[in-house]
C-alpha cells in the first residue's frame, strides 16, 4: 500500500487534470493509436471487429467503455492486454508499444479465471510468487490485500468455495498484488446480482482512489459505466468504432457521496437516459437490419 | 427439525430411505443426484449369491469339476495361504501381478504425460504423434502379446513392456485432453500476472490437467489389471493369471475360482484406492 500511496501523492488527482478528451496523445498512460481489427473466418469471410479506434487514457484515469453486444469491446481490451495484435495500428503504454501480455497491465476477467487448485491466499500471491519475491513479503502483501477487499479470514479457503462476488474480490486483489500500471476489466461484475454488483462498484471506486491506478473498464451496465468512468466511451458496432465520449463527474462525486445519492442525482439520471437512448437506437438499427435481411431471404 | 434428524440413519446409509435433502426433491426420476446408494440391495445380492453357493454345496447339486463347494474352496484357500501355490506363496502371486501393473502404469505415465502435453501444446508434436496415437488406440493390448513375445521372449521385460504399451496411449490421450481443457482466460490471467511460459506450464496447465491425468491413471490401472492377468495366462510361471492357468491344466477348479475371486477383489480395491486418492489429491476436480 505504501508504494501505491506514494504514487498517488506524486500524481495530482485525476479530476484536476486538464487532459485533452481525445485526439492529442498523452505522454504517459495508454495510447490506442488508430487500431483496426479484422477477424478472418474459416469460410474466408472477414469480420471487422474494430475500425480505426483511437483513444488516449492518462495515467491514473478511469475510463469506462459501453456499447451494444458485438461492438468489439472485448476485442479492444484483448488488444490492450496484449492477447491479440491488431490488424492495423498500435497500442502504447508510457511510450512503448504493447507486444504481448505483461505484468504492467493487469486484467480482471468476468469469471472463471481464478486458479481453482489454489487457495485464496495463493491466488492473490500468484504474481509476486512468479516474480520470485521473498515469501515473507508476499505473505504481508496478501494479508494487506485481504483486508483491502474485505476477505479477512478466507485466506486458506479454496476459491471454489467462495461466492461469485467474493471470487471477484479475489480476482481484484490478485491483480493489485502485482502492482500493475494499468488495470483492464472486462465486465468484471457482469455475473453478479444487482446488490453485490453495487457493493463491488464501491470497492472498485475505493481501490481506484487508494491506488491511483489507470483503469479501463468494460461493462454492459450504463449505470456502472457512468458511476465508474471519468470518461465514458460509447462504441457502435459494424464495424466497431467509438461513437461518442462523455466526460463525467460521477466517480469523483462517488468518493465523497453515498452511491445511491450519486446515482439518483438529476444530471446522473439525465446522462443515463441520454446514453441509454443512444444505445437503444443502435440496437434498433441492428434489429432493423436483421429483420430486413430475414425478409429479403 | 428433530423429527427429521431422528430419521433412521441406518436406513439412509443402507439406501432404504432418502436423506433429508433428497427427500424434499419432487423431481427424482431423471435427477441422477437423487438416486441413492441402494447399499441394502448390494448387501442383499452378495448374501443371496453366497447363500446359493452354500446351499448348492451342501446339497451337492453341482459337480465340483464345474464349480467347487464353498467348503472345499475355503479349505483350498487356507491351504494356498499356508503353503502357497507351486512353491510360490500366494501373496507373491498377487504381489508380482500388482507389481507388473504398477510398473506398467508408472512407465506409461512417465512417457505418456510428456507426449500428451507436447501434443496439446505444439502443432509439430501433434502432427508427429497423431497418426501413431490414433492408430494404436483401437488395438487391444492383448493383440500385441504375440509381437511382444517375439521381441522380448516371455521374461519380465515382456510383460512390463506390454503393460507399458497398454497404459501409454491412455495416458497420452488423458494428458492431451487435460491440456486442451484449460480455459484460455486462466492462461491469459497468468501471463498478465507476469508468468513466463515455463511458469504457465508448471503453475496453470499442469494443475489444470491433473484431474484428467488422474482419470487416465484410473483407466490405465483398470485396463492394465485386465491385461496382466491375460498376459500371465499366455506366458508366465508366477502371478494370478498363471496360477489359474496352471490350476486349469491340473483340473483344480477350486484354485481357478479362488484366483478369479482374487482378481475381481484386487481390481475393485485398486479402483477404490484410486478414487480415494483422487478425492484427497485433487479436491478441485470439476470445480473450475
Ligand atoms: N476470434 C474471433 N473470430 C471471429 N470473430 C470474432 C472473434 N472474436 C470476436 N469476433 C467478432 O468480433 C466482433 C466483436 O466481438 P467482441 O467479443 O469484441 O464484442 P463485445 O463488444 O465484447 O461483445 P459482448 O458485449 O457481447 O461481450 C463480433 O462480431 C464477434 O463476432
Ligand atoms: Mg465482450
Amino acid at each position: 500500500m505504501t508504494m501505491a500511496a506514494a504514487a498517488r501523492a506524486a500524481t495530482p488527482p485525476p479530476a484536476e487534470r486538464d487532459e485533452p478528451i481525445s485526439g492529442e496523445q498523452p505522454m504517459s498512460g495508454i495510447e490506442i493509436d488508430s487500431i483496426s481489427m479484422e477477424f478472418t473466418l474459416p469460410d474466408g469471410g472477414v469480420v471487422r471487429a474494430l475500425s480505426d479506434v483511437s483513444l488516449g487514457i492518462a495515467t491514473g484515469e478511469m475510463v469506462s467503455v459501453l456499447g451494444p453486444s458485438g461492438c468489439g469491446k472485448t476485442t479492444l481490451l484483448n488488444i490492450v492486454g496484449g492477447f491479440l495484435s491488431p490488424t492495423r495500428g498500435a497500442v502504447r503504454l508510457n511510450g512503448h508499444t504493447v507486444k504481448g501480455p505483461a505484468a504492467e497491465r493487469g486484467v480482471v476477467f468476468q469469471q472463471g479465471a481464478l486458479f481453482e487448485w489454489l487457495t485464496v491466499e495463493q491466488n492473490i500471491g500468484f504474481g509476486p510468487r512468479m516474480a520470485g519475491r521473498p515469501k515473507a513479503e508476499i505473505r504481508d502483501k496478501v494479508h494487506d490485500l485481504l483486508g483491502t477487499v474485505g476477505l479477512q479470514g478466507f485466506a486458506e479457503k479454496p476459491v471454489y468455495q467462495l461466492s461469485g462476488g467474493m471470487q471477484q474480490r479475489v480476482a481484484l486483489a490478485r491483480c493489485l498484488a502485482n502492482d500493475p500500471d494499468v488495470i483492464l476489466m472486462d465486465e468484471p461484475l457482469g455475473a453478479l446480482d444487482a446488490l453485490t454488483r453495487e457493493k463491488m462498484q464501491g470497492l472498485v471506486l475505493r481501490l481506484w482512489k487508494e491506488t491511483g491506478k489507470t483503469i479501463l473498464l468494460i461493462t454492459h451496465s450504463v449505470e456502472e459505466a457512468l458511476y465508474l468512468g471519468q470518461r465514458l466511451i460509447v462504441m457502435a458496432p459494424r464495424p466497431g468504432r467509438i461513437m461518442k465520449e462523455f466526460r463525467l463527474p460521477f466517480p469523483e462525486r462517488g468518493l465523497t457521496m453515498p452511491p445511491r445519492e450519486v446515482k439518483a442525482s438529476s444530471d446522473f439520471v439525465a446522462t443515463r437516459e441520454e446514453v441509454l437512448s443512444m444505445i437503444w437506437s443502435m440496437e434498433e438499427e441492428i434489429m432493423g437490419e436483421n429483420g430486413s435481411s430475414e425478409v429479403s431471404s | 427439525m428433530s423429527a427429521q434428524v431422528k430419521s433412521p440413519r441406518l436406513a439412509i446409509w443402507l439406501g432404504l430411505a432418502d436423506n433429508a435433502f433428497t427427500r424434499q426433491k419432487t423431481v427424482k426420476f431423471g435427477d441422477a443426484a437423487a438416486v441413492n446408494s441402494g447399499r441394502f440391495y448390494s448387501v442383499l445380492v452378495v448374501v443371496v449369491l453366497l447363500l446359493a453357493w452354500v446351499v448348492t454345496s451342501a446339497l451337492n447339486l453341482i459337480e465340483p469339476f464345474y464349480w467347487p463347494t464353498i467348503q472345499g474352496t475355503w479349505d483350498r484357500f487356507t491351504k494356498l495361504v499356508a503353503e502357497g501355490y507351486r512353491n510360490v506363496p500366494l501373496i507373491d502371486h498377487i504381489g508380482i501381478s500388482v507389481y507388473r501393473v504398477l510398473s506398467g502404469v508408472v512407465y506409461g505415465a512417465l512417457v505418456g504425460i510428456p507426449i500428451g502435453f507436447a501434443m496439446g501444446l505444439s502443432s509439430v508434436a501433434r502432427g508427429f504423434m497423431d497418426p501413431i496415437v490414433e492408430f494404436m488406440r483401437p488395438i487391444p493390448p492383448l493383440a500385441l502379446i504375440p509381437l511382444v513375445i517375439l521381441w522380448f521372449g516371455i521374461d519380465e521385460t515382456a510383460k512390463i513392456f506390454l503393460l507399458f504399451l497398454a497404459s501409454l496411449f491412455i495416458m497420452i490421450l488423458a494428458a492431451r485432453a487435460g491440456v486442451s481443457s484449460v480455459r484460455v482466460s486462466k492462461v491469459h490471467a497468468a501471463y498478465s500476472l507476469g508468468a513466463s511460459k515455463l511458469q504457465v506450464l508448471r503453475h496453470v496447465i499442469l494443475p489444470n490437467a491433473l484431474p484428467e491425468i488422474f482419470t487416465g491413471l484410473r483407466t490405465a490401472m483398470g485396463v492394465c489389471w485386465g491385461t496382466v492377468v491375460a498376459a500371465e495366462l499366455v506366458a508366465a510361471d508366477q502371478g494370478l493369471g498363471s496360477m489359474i492357468m496352471i490350476a486349469k491344466n491340473f483340473l483344480q477348479t477350486d484354485t481357478v475360482v479362488i484366483g478369479i475371486i482374487l482378481i475381481g477383489l484386487i481390481g475393485y480395491t485398486i479402483e477404490m484406492v484410486m478414487r480415494w486418492l483422487e478425492r484427497i489429491l485433487i479436491p478441485w476436480k470439476g470445480k473450475g
